[in-house]
């Protein structure tokens, strides 16, 4: 369970929720109303005050990489560092989740970062999120440059790492439709607030 | 061998060429005139005061007195680091880093050339001590000013790439390990090839200036080749001393990528 207390940054806050293991919280707002920075704060990104609770354990028990390995955030935009695809991957075979997200698995480690559109770019970002086995999950807008049909393996990819692994999710989107989709309850950001939209 | 001496005119002849190049680049609309002779000009100034301290310097003989040049060296060199940064860290950092490496590597490796390999006596004499220091700093300055630019500059750009990395649970040192790589690599290059091509290419400063002066020319080289070894180890050393630690400032306690610790007020040319 993901608990945020009290979390204040800039002047948003002081922000209180919580997201039980295993759901998937949806969270909307206009742009610029500090979704995108409310994540951040939750991953230890920014300058920011309050508490953050993993299972019940602060975060501060952990170290700042640590608690981001374990609290995984999917930037909107998602940037590369290195030629390959393959080398953005940690050791080892990651064959189910790139298979469930439509790549082909023997292929797709080779290629190169440079020739892949937006929409492969967003799905390897996830899958080289999940390949980690974060404990939650806090997703900007992840299928902002899918197609339809990306768009539905991502969200079952999605559903399904959270209800096999018992994670908690937040789930940043702007597509109302979709939040009903994929989440239990949803919050809206306003007047740098939450507040509760089903 | 007696060395020809210079006479003030004959100086002024050369100084009539830098003059020429001033007003060529004046008319050239360049933009460097003013820069260019206000330069020389300093340089004409600095080297015939220094003349004169090491003159008295040379005479008094004084540990003390070493010291406090050494010192006064030191600062200057320190404040030009941070002079040359596009990005510098806030507060006593963007001084400090600088200067402590070079305090650290550069004085360590004049003492141990002046003490296990001279062997002057003293081991302070000044007429050793200040010229090897002298070299030792102003290489070290250009290596770490420019290693150290190149690593914050790069982290300015990079910032996206740095947090993305962040995020999939790195720490700040993994995440700039490739960014340090290259700083180091950069700064140390130009010490690399001056070593490649010595004696092919250019005749360094130093060895020039002995054998003008009149010393045979194998104790120059024996000299210069010692240089070159102190300079490199002293670049090399000052460098990773300053790019681990302006590598650390760049990310707080909880590994939080902090760009907001630099500052964009640098001059970015002279």
């Amino acid at each position: 369970m993901l608990q945020v207390e009290h979390l204040s940054f800039l002047d948003w806050g002081p922000l209180n929720f919580s997201v039980e293991a295993g759901q998937c919280l949806g969270l909307s707002g206009d742009s610029g109303s500090g979704k995108s920075l409310l994540l951040r704060a939750i991953a230890d990104l920014d300058i920011h005050e309050g508490d953050v609770f993993l299972h019940g354990k602060r975060r501060d028990d952990y170290s700042g990489a640590s608690w981001r390995g374990n609290v995984a955030l999917l930037a909107s935009e998602s940037r590369w560092w290195f030629e390959s695809v393959g080398a953005h991957f940690p050791e080892g075979i990651h064959e189910s989740v790139l298979s469930k997200l439509g790549f082909p698995v023997s292929e797709v480690m080779g290629w190169e970062v440079s020739r892949l559109s937006a929409g492969e770019k967003q799905r390897l970002a996830l899958a080289r999120l999940l390949v980690r086995g974060p404990d939650v999950l806090l997703l900007d807008e992840p299928t902002a440059n899918l197609d339809p049909g990306a768009t539905a393996l991502v969200e079952e990819v999605i559903s399904g790492y959270r209800e096999e692994q018992k994670v908690p999710v937040v789930w940043v989107g702007h597509d109302g439709e979709q939040l009903r989709r994929v989440a239990n309850t949803a919050l809206r950001m306003h007047g740098k607030k939450l507040e509760r939209s089903w | 061998m007696n060395i020809i001496e210079l006479e003030v005119w004959e100086i002024c002849l050369a100084g009539a060429l830098v003059v020429a190049l001033a007003a060529s680049t004046f008319l050239a609309r360049l933009g460097i005139a003013s820069s260019l002779l206000v330069s020389a000009f300093r340089m004409v100034l600095q080297l015939s005061l220094i003349g004169l301290v090491l003159r008295e310097l040379f005479a008094a003989s004084q540990p003390w007195l070493v010291g406090v040049i050494a010192l006064v060296m030191l600062l200057v060199a320190g404040r030009e680091v941070s002079a040359r940064q596009k990005y510098r860290l806030r507060g006593i950092w963007g001084y400090g880093i600088g200067t402590s490496a070079m305090f650290v590597s550069s004085f360590a490796v004049s003492i141990f050339g002046l003490a296990a390999v001279i062997r002057a006596d003293p081991w302070w004499d000044p007429r050793y001590a200040i010229p090897v220091l002298g070299m030792l700093l102003g290489n070290t300055m250009t290596a770490v000013a420019l290693s150290i630019d190149r690593l914050t500059v790069s982290a300015w750009q990079g910032r996206e790439v740095i947090e993305a990395r962040l995020m999939l649970g790195e720490t700040g040192r993994e995440a700039v390990s490739d960014l340090v790589r290259e700083a180091l690599r950069s700064g140390l290059m130009p010490v690399i090839n001056s070593m490649a091509v010595a004696g092919l290419v250019s005749l360094p400063g130093m060895m020039t200036g002995q054998i003008l002066a009149g010393n045979p020319p194998d104790d120059a080289v024996r000299y210069q080749i010692l240089i070159w070894l102190l300079i490199a180890a002293g670049c090399g050393f000052g460098m990773l001393i300053a790019v681990r630690m302006a590598a650390g400032r760049l990310f707080d306690e909880r590994d939080r990528l902090r760009l907001d610790r630099l500052t964009d007020a640098g001059r970015s040319s002279r």
